[in-house]
């Protein structure tokens, strides 16, 4: 636990490149925008 | 070395941020953090772990929280540095279609980007063979795929309603015997909803968008009859709330449009969820730089003040226990997407494709009626083959502007048709679309600091 910085992520998005690219996940544009990119926002599906 | 290029500061309602752009790792500081971290970015002699561990040395007063930076480097969220070349990316397969069945709309909106629903071209409905064609298109593309997904879009899409049923139970039943799953949403101005119609997408539907921009006289102003009579929203809050009652927690949106006319749209947002709207979307204009209902820069100090507004108001509603959901707010910072999502984006091109009511295949829907942009049809598949590899290339650490910003792995480098209408190029940047992002980015990070 640290002091002075609170962390809100979990791990470094470059570990995802070990068990990442299923492609499972949604389309991001499929969900409300369909006029700005939105993809931080998905969770993946695995 | 430690990489300060992606490392974004900001301070918003008394809280500190630093947003490691490379590793998408968000922290908050306290004063003596913050004072830190900055003291790092700026300093021209501090450019290694080793030269920050020797300046710590010298600084007593920052040894404490010095040994969490350097613990944060050591984990690869902070100063982080970039990929130095980019992964090699599994094998795309198109996952997705947004199906024009309808182009043609019963509202005249002013601000429609599909030309008030012909996409600059003919009023048309798709016909039922042209449907049909874009499933087995779909199914035979996706591949090994097991998820995959058709959106009703338009246009109206209830005008073709005959047709929106006919391809959900075909591609349901074609979906089954090759054990893959369809995921379906449709997108309506909800005049045409009936009690039945409403049945059917709470049972087939996995989503949802119902579009509404919020108070009566807002979204009358935009949102209109060919007639130019009555009131959209007397006719369609009702219908919307009907169908959500029974929509049994499945996914929905009630997503609205914002306009220079509506620079105070935190009260439309709030407006929606005081109409039992829990899901809402709201969208900045996407339009030409001359209409006066267009969104400018010198409207932006204006707009970031209120997705602030906003931004306070989603956490008293929720303290409350009225909370309401911002779809722009939503960033997933524990079990996001992994790094090939975040280099695909929206995956226009070559995961997602846009279909008309002829059958010819686009991008995505903003690209339909381009001619340059046509990639085949459903029945002989893409036949374009460079412009799916345009597309797959155009991701941000190809991009000059995308590679040393903060926020690329969260906006995947935005919408590819703004970046290429304002900047005449897949790599470059909509700078406006942007600079909404950043801001929602830093608010949607604000509110999770408090939970």
């Amino acid at each position: 636990m640290k002091k002075h910085i609170k962390t809100l992520s979990s791990t470094a998005l470059q570990s995802t490149l070990v068990d990442g690219g299923c492609g499972e996940c949604q389309t991001s544009c499929q969900s409300a925008c369909k006029t700005s990119c939105t993809v931080g926002n998905q969770a993946c599906e695995r | 070395m430690l990489d300060k290029t992606c490392v974004h500061i900001y301070s918003q309602g008394g809280l500190h941020f630093a947003v490691d752009g490379n590793s998408a790792a968000v922290h908050v500081l306290d004063e003596l953090a913050l004072e830190l971290v900055e003291l790092i970015q700026g300093s021209a002699g501090i450019t290694t772990r080793e030269d920050l561990a020797a300046f710590l040395q010298g600084h007593p007063r920052y040894q404490e929280v010095g040994s969490e930076v350097l613990e944060l480097i050591d984990q690869g969220l902070l100063f982080s540095p970039d990929l130095t070349e980019v992964p090699p990316r599994p094998a795309s397969v198109v996952k997705a279609l947004c199906l024009n069945v309808a182009h043609d709309c019963n509202l005249r909106c002013g601000y429609c980007f599909a030309s008030t629903g012909n996409f600059q071209g003919e009023r048309e409905l798709m016909p039922w063979d042209v449907a049909k064609a874009a499933v087995d298109f779909l199914l035979e593309a996706s591949g090994h795929r097991r998820q995959v997904e058709i959106d009703f879009f338009g246009g109206e899409p209830l005008l073709n309603w005959g047709v929106v049923e006919r391809t959900v139970e075909y591609a349901q039943a074609q979906a089954a015997r090759r054990g893959k799953t369809f995921r379906f949403t449709i997108t309506t101005n909800g005049l045409g909803l009936t009690p039945a119609i409403a049945e059917y997408i709470n049972e087939h539907m996995y989503n949802v968008v119902l579009s509404l921009d919020g108070r009566k006289e807002v979204n009358d102003l935009m949102r209109a009859t060919p007639s130019g009579r009555g009131s959209v929203y007397e006719l369609v809050v009702p219908k919307y709330q009907r169908l959500l009652e029974g929509r049994g927690g499945k996914s929905y949106y009630v997503r609205g449009t914002f306009t220079a006319h509506n620079l105070d749209f935190a009260d439309d947002v709030a407006h929606l969820a005081d109409l039992g709207f829990g899901e809402i979307s709201m969208e900045p204009v996407v339009t030409s730089e001359d209409q006066p209902w267009a969104l400018r820069e010198e409207h932006l100090p204006r707009i970031y003040a209120e997705y602030e507004r906003l931004a306070e108001l989603y956490l008293k509603r929720r303290r409350a226990g009225r909370p309401f959901n911002f779809f722009h707010f939503n960033v997933e910072l524990l079990k996001g997407p992994c790094l090939y999502k975040r280099l695909t984006g929206c995956g226009a091109g070559y995961e997602y494709l846009a279909v008309t009511p002829t059958g010819e295949l686009y991008p995505c829907h903003q690209f339909v009626g381009l001619k340059d942009f046509l990639l085949g049809d459903v029945w002989r598949g893409i036949t374009n083959q460079e412009l799916p590899l345009k597309f797959k290339d155009a991701h941000v650490l190809n991009s000059p502007v995308c590679k040393s910003c903060w926020a690329k792995y969260f906006c995947s480098g935005g919408c590819k048709k703004s970046n290429r209408e304002y900047a005449g190029d897949f790599l470059g940047v909509d700078e406006f679309s942007c600079k909404l992002a950043k801001k929602r980015l830093e608010c949607s990070f604000y509110i999770q600091a408090h939970f």
